[in-house]
């Protein structure tokens, strides 16, 4: 299985529709071409971070500064990012539109992920944050703008969650 | 040296800046000194102040962001000196008052405490070309006026006393205090001819 450029690109455009050019990101294998993308806009503004947590700040910040701002990460590093989201974005009512890779579900062959991938929905219905999978490729840019819109309304965290089906050909 | 000591010494130049502090004692005795609409105080998710500094200066390269930061929380988030190195926002000065103890939540000492790791020397690691250690008023006021002169990311890790102060209290909610410094970061960007994007949760007619 690769990661499929013809759906990055529809990710990747999708933010672009949706108004968003500043973006955080931790990279990882489904996120790369994206990434890539993202680098070679000229009119996008990526900030790579170290830990995905600094990117709950990073969005707060960018938040503040009144600038769309879409978060790109594993779904372990939602994990490591939880406390942010929990005592700063949810704590001081700051959104967050967060695009979740979704390792280790359905089809998953690599036992690394899996206990990251049994865990991820429970998490986030623990957490109170909306989410939805996104699975087509022609539904994915509808879907990132609905999850941006949710996020700013609620002034809440909203996950936005990219599945195998989606990433992968 | 006291960082009420310090944060008095600066006050008068931070006060029309974007200023982000941790928790805590250090977020009181700035309130302390006269609260503004451009002060936001975190509360709570050690070690992201200086991420939101990040995401500030980084959109806003007309402001100057100062970030009030301690030992504990920048041992939370060590990697954010890389992630600042690399994008090095020049309208960033990172202050971290060194106390040597996780005083805001119990007094415990921090790893900085007995002089084994130096919070300055990782900053250089990092990559951060403009970082130092000072431990004196004297000190700490030329580090922050050459770091406010220079147009670059500095870092300054002043050594202080384990001591805060007496009473907590600030007279807004958590939340309250993100939408005031929403609003304040607005105006000031709108002043500068940049109008906020509407967003259809905000549209008037929603």
């Amino acid at each position: 299985m690769t990661v499929s450029y013809e759906n990055s690109k529809a990710v990747f455009d999708g933010i672009r529709a949706a108004g968003i050019r500043s973006i955080s990101a931790l990279p990882e294998t489904w996120l790369g071409l994206l990434l890539q993308r993202a680098e070679d806009d000229p009119e996008v503004d990526l900030i790579q971070v170290a830990k995905e947590e600094e990117a709950v700040g990073i969005a707060a910040g960018a938040y503040f500064a009144g600038e769309p701002h879409v978060l790109l990460m594993q779904n372990h590093g939602f994990f490591a990012a939880m406390n942010g989201i929990i005592s700063l974005a949810q704590l001081y009512s700051v959104p967050l539109c967060m695009l979740i890779a979704v390792r280790g579900h359905w089809g998953e062959p690599y036992p690394w992920h899996t206990r990251g991938g049994i865990v991820t929905e429970g998490l986030l219905q623990a957490l109170n944050i909306p989410y939805h999978h996104a699975r087509d490729p022609a539904l994915v840019a509808k879907e990132i703008a609905e999850a941006y819109t949710l996020s700013q309304s609620s002034l809440s965290p909203v996950a936005l969650l990219l599945t195998r089906d989606l990433m992968e050909e | 040296m006291r960082r009420a000591d310090c944060l008095e010494l600066i006050y008068p130049e931070i006060e029309d800046k974007l200023v982000v502090t941790i928790m805590g004692a250090c977020a009181q005795e700035l309130y302390d000194l006269g609260h503004r609409e451009n002060f936001f105080y975190l509360q709570h998710a050690m070690g992201l102040a200086s991420s939101i500094g990040l995401g500030l200066a980084n959109h806003l390269p007309h402001e100057k962001v100062i970030v009030l930061d301690g030992d504990g929380s920048a041992l939370m988030n060590l990697g954010t000196f890389t992630t600042l190195a690399r994008y090095r926002p020049r309208n960033f000065l990172h202050i971290i008052f060194d106390n040597g103890s996780l005083l805001s939540t119990g007094g415990f000492e921090s790893h900085t405490t007995s002089g084994v790791t130096d919070l300055a020397a990782i900053a250089r690691g990092a990559g951060i070309e403009h970082a130092v250690a000072v431990d004196s008023p004297m000190a700490f006021g030329e580090a922050f006026v050459e770091a406010m002169e220079r147009d670059d990311l500095g870092v300054i890790v002043a050594r202080v006393d384990a001591v805060g102060p007496d009473n907590y209290g600030m007279d807004f909610a958590l939340p309250e205090n993100a939408f005031r410094f929403k609003r304040c970061v607005q105006e000031r960007r709108a002043a500068t001819g940049w109008t906020p994007p509407t967003h259809p949760g905000h549209a008037s007619s929603a």
